[in-house]
């Protein structure tokens, strides 16, 4: 047995990660290797069980964040891009600092930091909540527009998928990001409240 | 690095993530755990109760809609006696037992139930495996079997018996059933389905009568009904969670 994935025409051997997994002498045949499913062992069940919970944690946060944000102007000032950053020459220099990894230490978001940051909040995690609801036969029976504007249901559950491997990317280079920028301080800085730069 | 050092830097990698693993499904399968994340599923149900009404339809779609391949899940072709020699004789001695907390019990044949006020509706059947597919389903109502039958007053949920073992290691533990309240049972798309795209059930589908309970998850619609009963609560009835799939850690309510 071997894992494939499959994108167009192309095929990728994907065994040990995705399609067929697990110790010597034990893989078997799942999506996504034990590490990265919870529960660990195959079981629909619980994992429902998981996630239904989990996602009036998605839902009240992002809500209560948003609220939050909205009404003490923070992400307009925090996360929207100001006049200034979009200049070309400004985006071309931002781009500029991405690539070579030389960011600038003090100041608020920049640019890249911003769209990511507002993407991911206003459109990424949003997108989650309605296309997880339009896969409720309940909630599609009584508001269809959930599925409606993914296109119906199997694509509402396509861009679940998608949007979830987004999360996983701006994860992976969120904490990509903070390790080459001091770590350590940038943690203090939000545990204990401490401002991320000093003289 | 030397390779006898990655390799041991390898193993306390491996190990690491196997504790890990080991501990979260501890976590994750401990039973006080899931009691306490299957909260969400009163939540969920109370909310959809309140926010949605109760007699929203399930959208209906056009026949040209209609899955040419419709895949038929579950049992799909009961080994169990009392079944086979039914189906031998073309469901002509099938029987349709409507008994427990009612006025008066019924025992429906096919024809009886096909003169009862019936409904056709085109539907998407969503699995709880993630996919879906869309056929005609033709049957009787269940809200005027029920007025038949009058229910009374202290009659709760009702509990589909089936005439299918999907679990045959369980004995009879193991028969399917379902279960669902009277919001569901009293919808005006709740069907005693007898009819498919047309024709009569299939075997395959739950001949020669299954359950539409549309606005919830494949594994409600219980295939092959025996016996619908009315009761106060489930918790007596098998594994005392209202339904095989429920007896196994999934949802009562699969509004989800």
């Amino acid at each position: 047995m071997q894992g494939y994935l499959r994108i167009g025409g192309r095929e990728f051997d994907t065994t040990g990660v995705l399609g067929w997994s697990g110790p010597p002498g034990a893989a078997e045949k799942r999506a996504f290797p034990a590490w990265a499913t919870l529960p660990g062992y195959r079981s629909l069940a619980t994992g429902r069980n998981w996630h239904l919970a989990a996602a009036w944690g998605l839902g009240l946060g992002l809500t209560a964040y948003l609220i939050a944000g909205l009404a003490g102007g923070r992400l307009r000032r925090s996360l929207v891009p100001t006049r200034a950053m979009l200049a070309p020459r400004a985006v071309l220099a931002d781009l500029a600092a991405h690539l070579t990894l030389r960011l600038p230490e003090a100041g608020g978001y920049n640019l890249l930091q911003r769209l990511a940051y507002l993407s991911v909040v206003v459109l990424v995690l949003p997108a989650m909540i309605v296309s997880g609801l339009a896969m409720s036969p309940a909630v599609h029976a009584a508001a269809p527009w959930t599925g409606d504007i993914f296109g119906g249901r199997q694509s509402a559950r396509s861009a679940h998928f998608l949007g979830a491997c987004l999360l996983v990317l701006f994860i992976g280079a969120h904490l990509f990001m903070l390790l080459l920028h001091k770590p350590l301080r940038r943690l203090r800085g939000m545990t204990l409240g401490e401002r991320e730069t000093r003289p | 690095m030397t390779a006898s050092r990655r390799t041991w830097l390898r193993g306390l990698a491996a190990a690491g993530a196997a504790a890990l693993v080991s501990a979260c499904d501890r976590i994750a399968g401990d039973p006080a755990v899931r009691a306490g994340l299957r909260g969400a599923e009163r939540l969920n149900l109370g909310l959809h109760r309140v926010l949605f009404d109760r007699r929203t339809l399930a959208r209906e779609y056009s026949d040209s809609a209609i899955s040419p391949d419709f895949r038929a899940n579950g049992s799909i072709d009961p080994a169990d006696p009392a079944y086979r020699a039914l189906a031998a004789g073309g469901f002509a001695d099938y029987r349709l037992v409507v008994d427990g907390l009612v006025e008066r019990p019924l025992s429906l044949d096919l024809a009886a139930l096909r003169a009862l006020p019936s409904r056709s509706q085109v539907t998407r059947h969503d699995c709880v495996e993630g996919w879906s597919a869309i056929a005609r389903w033709t049957g009787a109502r269940l809200a005027p079997v029920l007025d038949q039958a009058g229910l009374k007053p202290e009659a709760r949920f009702l509990v589909f018996h089936c005439f299918d073992t999907l679990d045959p290691e369980a004995g009879e533990d193991g028969r399917y059933y379902e279960s669902i309240d009277l919001v569901d049972a009293l919808h005006p798309q709740t069907l005693l389905a007898y009819e498919m795209n047309g024709a009569p059930l299939s075997v395959a589908h739950g001949a020669p009568v299954r359950l539409r309970v549309e606005r919830q998850l494949g594994y409600k619609h219980a295939k092959y009904i025996r016996r619908i009963e009315a009761v106060a609560d489930y918790s007596h009835i098998s594994g005392g969670k209202g339904g095989f799939w429920e007896d196994r850690g999934y949802e009562w309510y699969a509004g989800i």
